[in-house]
């Protein structure tokens, strides 16, 4: 049993909370159902405040934990960068990574809101910030109030938080276009550097932490960083969320232990329920089904198959679809998500999905792969942010996976039976430049 | 001190200018956009480099120290 003790080392009033064991860790013990402050509390004590800036860092750093957002940074490395830099310090939690395939962070801030803002004022004390944000899609933020009001009759929070809405568009929630955002801009990526971290929102130095990597933070604080690497593996410690698109059409948000074989969250993902399972999302890699049936839950696994696991995304395509259809969706998506601000991204984009657009459908000239190949190579490190690079990995291991799919459909053959789109796409796609804000 | 020639991609609005004085680094994809060796840049070619760089309309292009 741990007890809690505050800096003064004066035991926390009728707090005496056992460090849980197992899973869930974030998410509710009782599945789905949100934990309101109360609840929060007699389940996890109140935030353990340091007493200054610096002090969690360390803990962070020994709990080895990376960001969830999508670029599994270590955390402390960013903390430290911003903790260190001269003058008020700002701290955006994001939960806008936008990726239209991924639940996880709307879920988090659905039922476990309180653990998200103990985050949030925990990283605000150990980097020293002087102003907190929230920054989340439309529709994600009502369970958020709620707390942020309880928190507030509570006198509970030594920072007060602004809640921003960001705009429905893929690249809203990258760092740049976050800060270009909330100083009252469109949503759109400058060039780096300077990195946000040491000029960010009003010149600021920033840290934008994805709002999952909060919530182990405010977890790594009351119970330490051996508890954390009770869970994962020695190289990335810890549990994540994931968001597991099921070859039935269903999908779960499933709170993993790193290292977990994907062959236990994608149900048929060894047999004949899936022929290939996207990993990381939109700027993901496809792999064929019996290669994921290998696989682990961690990026030293995946790297050797030249995935990620980005913002956590996992997504079985069933036997039934068409590969190249559903990349070739995606990809048009991606080319119109486009900020349109880079010559060789608001050009190769739309070019590489229209290729793919070519391959998908019956008799595809042979030129149209080597053109899509050539466009991908044009394009790639050649944007001011990643979206290039991104939606290049996922293109490419498309044409990888698929390729059989492609002489297929050279032949006037397809494979699928069914026609009904997979992977999920917002509604009603974007399509003119006011939709920036 | 070595030196490498970089493009800011979001002020560069595909002039095409740099290809021209600088075909030895710079070359233009089918969109008219440049393509920069990422080495560092020769010493030899430094003069024809800064001349490059402050001729570029939009100064997207820039010799970073490295």
């Amino acid at each position: 049993m741990t007890t809690l003790t505050e800096p003064s080392g004066r035991a926390m009033t009728a707090t005496t909370v056992r460090a849980p064991a197992g899973l869930p860790r974030l998410l509710p013990q009782v599945p789905g159902v949100p934990e309101d402050l109360r609840a929060h509390l007699a389940r996890r004590g109140r935030p353990p405040y340091r007493g200054g800036r610096g002090l969690l860092i360390g803990s962070v750093e020994a709990a080895g934990l990376t960001g969830r957002g999508g670029a599994a940074f270590p955390t402390h490395r960013k903390l430290a960068i911003v903790a260190a830099a001269r003058g008020r310090a700002v701290i955006v939690a994001n939960a806008a990574e936008s990726e239209p395939a991924s639940r996880k962070d709307a879920l988090l801030l659905r039922v476990a809101p309180h653990l998200v803002l103990d985050g949030i004022q925990l990283t605000a004390e150990a980097i020293g910030a002087t102003e907190a944000h929230l920054y989340l899609h439309p529709g994600t933020g009502h369970a958020i109030m709620r707390a942020l009001a309880e928190r507030h009759a509570a006198g509970a929070d030594r920072l007060a938080v602004t809640v921003t809405e960001a705009p429905p568009r893929f690249l809203a929630g990258q760092e740049s276009a976050l800060v270009n955002r909330l100083g009252g801009g469109p949503a759109v990526p400058t060039f780096v550097p300077p990195r946000v971290t040491e000029r960010g929102l009003g010149g600021a130095p920033t840290l934008v932490q994805n709002v999952e990597t909060l919530a182990h933070i405010a977890l790594i604080a009351r119970y330490g960083p051996r508890w954390f690497r009770e869970l994962g593996t020695a190289g990335e410690p810890g549990t994540m969320l994931t968001t597991v698109h099921q070859p039935d059409g269903q999908t779960q948000v499933i709170e993993a232990e790193i290292g977990t074989p994907l062959r236990t969250l994608v149900a048929g993902a060894a047999g004949t329920g899936a022929q290939a399972v996207l990993v990381g999302g939109f700027h993901g890699t496809w792999l064929p089904a019996g290669a994921a049936a290998t696989l682990t839950l961690d990026n030293q696994a995946l790297k050797r198959h030249g995935a990620t696991l980005g913002a956590g995304v996992i997504a079985a395509l069933p036997a039934d679809r068409c590969g190249l259809a559903e990349a070739a969706r995606v990809t048009r998506y991606l080319a119109a998500e486009s900020a349109g601000q880079c010559g060789p991204c608001l050009n190769g984009l739309p070019a590489i999905a229209g290729a793919l657009a070519e391959l998908a459908a019956p008799g595809p000239r042979r030129a149209t792969r080597q053109n899509a190949e050539r466009w991908a190579g044009l394009v790639t490190g050649r944007g001011a942010c990643g979206h290039p690079d991104g939606t290049v990995r996922f293109v490419r291991s498309a044409l990888t996976v698929f390729a059989e799919e492609i002489s297929r459909h050279e032949r006037g053959q397809c494979a699928a039976t069914n026609r009904r789109p997979f992977l999920p796409l917002p509604d009603g796609m974007p399509t003119t430049e006011d939709d920036w804000t | 001190m070595a030196e490498t020639l970089r493009v800011n991609p979001i002020n560069c609005s595909g002039h095409g200018v740099c290809a021209e004085l600088l075909p030895e680094l710079i070359s233009l994809d089918e969109w008219g956009y440049p393509i920069i060796d990422q080495r560092p840049v020769p010493p030899g070619l430094d003069p024809e480099v800064r001349r490059t760089v402050a001729a570029c309309p939009t100064l997207a292009l820039r010799l970073l120290r490295s």
